[in-house]
């Protein structure tokens, strides 16, 4: 914490104590760039590139070489089609192309074609969950497709370096209403969206990589003296992690709260400003705006034409639509009895998710195969490195697995050496636990005579089983050890305990 | 014997050729060297390219003599405006922004130029990013009217006007957004061509206003035109804006020449025939009397926006003209003033030195319709006044088959005649610009000479699509008449 | 609407048009597009109100190209024609003003 944020706390606390009535809630709506996971760019046949030779992906139309022209990449369209349907937004028919015009060195044709009047789609919602157990809807406003910029590299120079490589990226914007309240709902809201986007396979939404860009806009709502003010809107750039975003949030709102209290001052036409994010310092840091910053003038692209979408096209696309995870997790809780953490963990990759439900669908118990993925199977996946659907057995396997548990064939711990067997040689449970010696014995009659046989070796034990209130829970457990052992640790514990209640008559 | 050969028209030539009468180098090396006399005198060429003409004559002719199938324009000198990108030499757009410009990439009318194994020989002035209808915008060099060298060869199109009339090539290559090939033909005497929006492919050509931008031939015949639309018609997959065969199937546009329309009607606007001067008046009213003759039926048409187009014309293109021309920002290719150091001042030295005064003052102006506070009133208005002209256009072709006006309410004239007042020089394109607004094709034949022998324009309009019936209709009159004849050369 | 320009406005358009015109430049402008934009001011007496813009003349529509890759310039393509590069870069001059996009 920097020392004039301490500073400014000190006199905010004097304050507040002061204005002991003041109440205030924070409002954040977003604005999120999603790189569209196509395998060339927006307008032309450059493949997508990450970390390449700089200016190595580049051809005549996105450097913007004079007498180049845009053409549609029609997967992009439909990616952003697609992402749009699960973000429930209305899908326009009619939907055109705009140049947003500004000089920047990363843009080549200093303007940027995107989309303005009328875009793809308008009005959706995205249902996010909260740590309650709760969803909440937030509202969509639009999503619409734009080509990306470059990258400008500030060297300590006199001298700026510009890499155009990622111009001209497919990018599918997404800007919200003003429907979250606090940090976590901001966070929230951005891993359902990367999980959904992941879902439908159009982007890879890697926030290291840029592939997910989140520009909140932040105010506050403050009521003083039963008056309602509102601090002016800020947009908080450069978040490159989710921690970020939640951060920026808290930082936000208590800068904001100590703003108004020493100047008063409120939401106005006109007075909204862009702060970055300084991940060093922790804090936003007001950037400079040009005046005439927001004069894009935005007209259509005659270089493009519309794109008109008629029912089949639409239903088409719908196809490829999958269960979305809050849909998915919901269907764990309610048809399962998963916990709603489980649910989570389960959902939170497509991948496992679809693992799941094939083991669940194969037979498999679902705690059983859910408490087999938790406790076993995720780590041995993040211990190679992989997914647990990559781990070299398949669902099916999984499924044996869990039915041998809830047959008692083995017990649960032993299953989860079998798992970890499954994954390092692919054999199925069922050797692997014949060869492991891991085969739980169900005789009732060899369990009966073990049993005998302990009894009789231990009498003192037996009556304090039967007679001694004080010793009996001790002995019981050493009684139940004792026939373990006397299985050679293969017969069924559950077995075991009845026959031993049942011989001591409690 | 050389002026003979220079004399032959596009087809004649391709056809000696062809037929191995001539070698291309003959009259490749005929036409160097007529540009190499006239050039310093005329400048209708920016660029020649000897060496590379020559080696490409010199293969056309191998592949002829080795009787491998050759192209429709196989071993003929051709000219291209120098706003069409060139994977050779420079490409300049006749701006000092752009003078060592070197294309990475070929347009695609160049590509086709080149499938059709013709010789390309150099590449024309124009004004400034085709922004004019003098040629005097261009940032290097004057072109003057192979008529009359005191008077401008109209434009933009002027390097290649110039250079098809001066016999420095055979055809030449133009591009019109709102005039730029019709009105420097019929300032040259010579035939011109803008297709249908969407006919040709714009990849490759530098853009002024997209919207508007058609390459089109400019050539000394109507068969000729027919030629090399014949080459340069057809869908493009890097041009969006590009129609495809299923929408408007490309024609033989030569083989349509053949024969002629029964019952032509001639739809025709009484006072825009009145509005040029006399001797243009007279000359289109005799050509009118030329097709009457041939049993045409001439109709009064009424196009009430027409009179609108300028003004619609100069905001549409300006808009796109000020997004277009952005990239000329001495960033990635172009001029840059070097002394800037810091980003803004940089961007705006280099444009402002770089650019000539008709590019900025264009600039400047489609800036302002576009910004804030102005869109409704300027630019959305013209858009859809815009409608209204081209419902004009849709409306006349209900009532006959073609409408005729004159190309330009003047013939050529003199220098610096009107660069006084830029708007003087705008209203002259009254007759020319409703087309591009409206995407229909549009020719210039020539169609008389004034009392100062300087040639004389008519214009005629078809449908969307049709260049095949209009070049036929410019062909009926050019086979009954004696024109055109062509400027001297000295 | 007032349809004469003002050299405030001459040069604020300058600005925004990344023009460095010297003062003679913005008197002449402001002339001359004020003369043009008088001429402009006829497309008033039209009522367009129940016409829809046209901004294109083409009945086309679905332009779309597959999602195939092509070959790229490569770094010294792309870079043949920069005025002043580094070895993989375009450079400009430092950029003073941060926020733009």
């Amino acid at each position: 914490m920097t020392k004039e944020f301490v500073v400014k706390k000190l006199v905010f606390n004097k304050l507040a104590k002061i204005m002991s009535d003041i109440k205030y809630k924070v409002i954040v709506g977003l604005e999120i760039h999603v790189q569209l996971c196509t395998k060339t760019k927006m307008f032309c046949g450059c493949a997508l590139s990450f970390a390449q030779q700089p200016n190595s992906r580049v051809c005549p139309v996105c450097l913007g070489m004079p007498g180049s022209l845009p053409v549609m990449n029609k997967q992009a369209v439909e990616f952003s089609i697609l992402a749009a349907m699960a973000l429930n937004l209305e899908i326009a028919r009619f939907t055109k192309w705009d140049r947003k015009n500004y000089y920047y060195p990363d843009l080549p044709k200093n303007y940027q074609i995107s989309q303005y009047d009328l875009p793809i789609s308008n009005k959706g919602y995205i249902e996010i969950p909260l740590e309650s157990g709760q969803t909440k809807k937030i509202r969509i406003t639009r999503a619409h497709l734009e080509e990306d910029a470059g990258k400008n590299t500030h060297t300590s120079g006199d001298y700026s370096q510009v890499d155009l490589n990622r111009a001209g990226t497919p990018l599918l914007e997404i800007v919200t209403e003003p429907d979250m309240n606090s940090a976590e709902e901001v966070r929230a809201l951005a891993i359902e969206l990367q999980r959904i986007v992941r879902y439908l396979g159009v982007s890879e939404a890697d926030m290291q990589k840029g592939h997910m860009r989140f520009e909140p806009n932040i105010n506050l709502a403050i009521t003083k003296d039963g008056i309602e003010y509102r601090t002016p809107i800020v947009e908080v750039k450069n978040l490159n992690s989710f921690r970020t975003i939640e951060r920026s949030i808290i930082y936000e709102t208590q800068r904001q709260l100590d703003e108004f209290i020493e100047t008063g001052k409120t939401l106005k036409m006109g007075n909204k400003s862009t702060r970055g994010w300084d991940d060093d310092k922790q804090m936003t840091v007001l950037q400079r705006e040009k005046e005439e910053a927001h004069d894009y003038r935005y007209f259509p692209d005659p270089d493009l034409v519309p794109v008109v979408w008629t029912d089949e096209d639409l239903e088409r696309i719908r196809k490829n639509l999958v269960e979305l995870p809050i849909e998915k997790r919901k269907r764990f809780i309610d048809n399962f009895g998963l916990s709603s953490y489980d649910a989570g963990v389960l959902t939170d990759e497509k991948s496992l998710s679809d693992f799941f439900d094939e083991a669940v669908s194969a037979g498999g118990d679902p705690k059983r195969v859910c408490n087999l993925i938790t406790q076993t199977g995720l780590k041995i996946a993040n211990e190679k490195g992989c997914k647990v659907n990559e781990l070299g057995f398949d669902a099916k396997a999984l499924a044996q697995l869990a039915k041998m548990v809830e047959e008692g064939t083995i017990g649960a711990s032993s299953a989860n050496i079998v798992l970890a067997e499954m994954a390092a040689t692919g054999q199925t449970p069922d050797a692997i636990a014949q060869a492991k010696n891991l085969i739980q014995k169900n005789d009732t009659a060899e369990i009966e005579a073990a049993v005998e046989a302990v009894f009789a070796e231990n009498e003192q034990a037996v009556d304090d089983a039967k007679n001694n209130p004080k010793k009996a829970q001790k002995a019981l457990g050493f009684l139940m050890g004792q026939a373990m052992r006397k299985t050679k640790g293969q017969g069924n514990p559950k077995l075991i305990s009845q026959i031993l209640n049942q011989k001591l008559g409690i | 014997m050389s002026n003979e050969i220079l004399n032959l028209n596009l087809i004649e030539i391709a056809h000696l050729i062809s037929t191995g009468e001539i070698t291309s180098l003959q009259a490749t090396q005929i036409t160097l060297d007529a540009i190499e006399k006239h050039n310093p005198n005329i400048n209708a060429y920016l660029s020649v390219f000897n060496e590379q003409a020559i080696e490409q004559a010199k293969k056309v002719d191998a592949k002829i003599a080795s009787k491998q199938t050759i192209g429709p324009l196989a071993g003929v000198p051709i000219a291209v405006k120098d706003n069409m990108c060139t994977a050779f030499g420079t490409t300049t757009c006749a701006s000092k922004i752009l003078e060592n410009f070197h294309s990475p990439y070929n347009a695609t009318v160049i590509e086709k130029l080149l499938a059709a194994d013709a010789v390309i020989v150099g590449k024309t002035n124009l004004d400034e990013f085709a922004m004019g209808s003098s040629t005097e915008n261009s940032g290097f060099a004057q072109t003057k009217n192979p008529w009359d060298t005191q008077r401008v060869p109209g434009g933009s199109s002027g390097g290649s006007a110039a250079a098809v009339a001066a016999r420095m090539c055979y055809a030449a290559l133009g591009s019109d957004t709102g005039g730029s090939i019709r009105q420097p033909a019929s300032f040259c005497g010579i035939v011109g061509l803008k297709p249908t929006y969407g006919r040709v492919s714009r990849y490759g050509l530098v853009a002024y206003g997209s919207s508007l931008d058609q390459i089109g031939p400019m050539t000394r015949t109507v068969g000729d035109a027919a030629l090399m639309m014949n080459v340069i018609a057809g869908h493009d997959e890097r041009d969006s804006t590009s129609v495809n065969a299923d929408l408007a199937p490309v024609a033989d546009y030569k083989a349509d020449l053949c024969g002629q329309i029964k019952n032509l009607k001639i739809g025709i606007v009484t006072k825009f025939n009145e509005g040029a001067t006399p001797d243009v008046c007279g000359a289109i009213k005799d050509a009118i009397a030329v097709y009457k003759s041939m049993g045409a039926e001439i109709i009064e048409i009424d196009m009430p926006h027409f009179d609108y187009s300028i003004a619609t014309y100069y905001i549409v293109a300006t808009a796109e003209a000020s997004s277009n021309l952005a990239r000329y920002d001495g960033v990635h290719y172009g001029y840059r003033n070097k002394d800037a150091d810091e980003l803004v001042a940089m961007y705006s030295k280099s444009r402002a030195e770089g650019f000539g005064q008709e590019v900025k003052r264009r600039i400047m102006l489609g800036t302002y319709v576009l910004s804030s506070g102005y869109y409704d009133a300027y630019y959305l208005k013209a858009l859809k006044v815009r409608n209204l002209i081209r419902s004009d256009y849709t409306n006349a072709f209900e009532k006959c088959d073609c409408i005729m006006m004159p190309v330009a309410p003047s013939t050529a004239f003199k220098f610096g005649e009107k660069t006084a007042d830029p708007l003087q020089m705008y209203l002259s394109d009254i007759y020319t610009i409703a087309a591009n607004l409206a995407g229909v094709p549009g020719i210039s034949i020539p169609c008389g000479y004034d009392s100062q022998n300087l040639p004389i324009g008519l214009q005629i309009f078809t449908p969307a699509f049709t260049e095949h019936k209009m070049l036929k209709i410019a062909a009926m009159y050019e086979k009954n008449t004696n024109f055109p004849k062509l400027p001297e050369m000295k | 609407m007032n349809n004469k320009i003002d050299e405030n406005t001459v040069r604020k358009v300058a600005k925004l048009s990344r023009l460095a015109l010297a003062d003679n430049e913005i008197h002449e402008f402001t002339a001359q597009l004020s003369a043009v934009l008088e001429y402009i001011e006829k497309l008033k007496e039209l009522n367009t109100d129940a016409v829809e813009p046209l901004a294109h003349c083409l009945p086309v529509k679905n332009v779309f190209r597959p999602d195939e890759v092509r070959d790229s310039l490569g770094t010294d393509k792309a870079l043949a024609n920069a005025p002043q590069r580094d070895e993989n870069h375009f450079i400009v001059p430092k950029i003073l003003d941060e926020v733009s996009a």
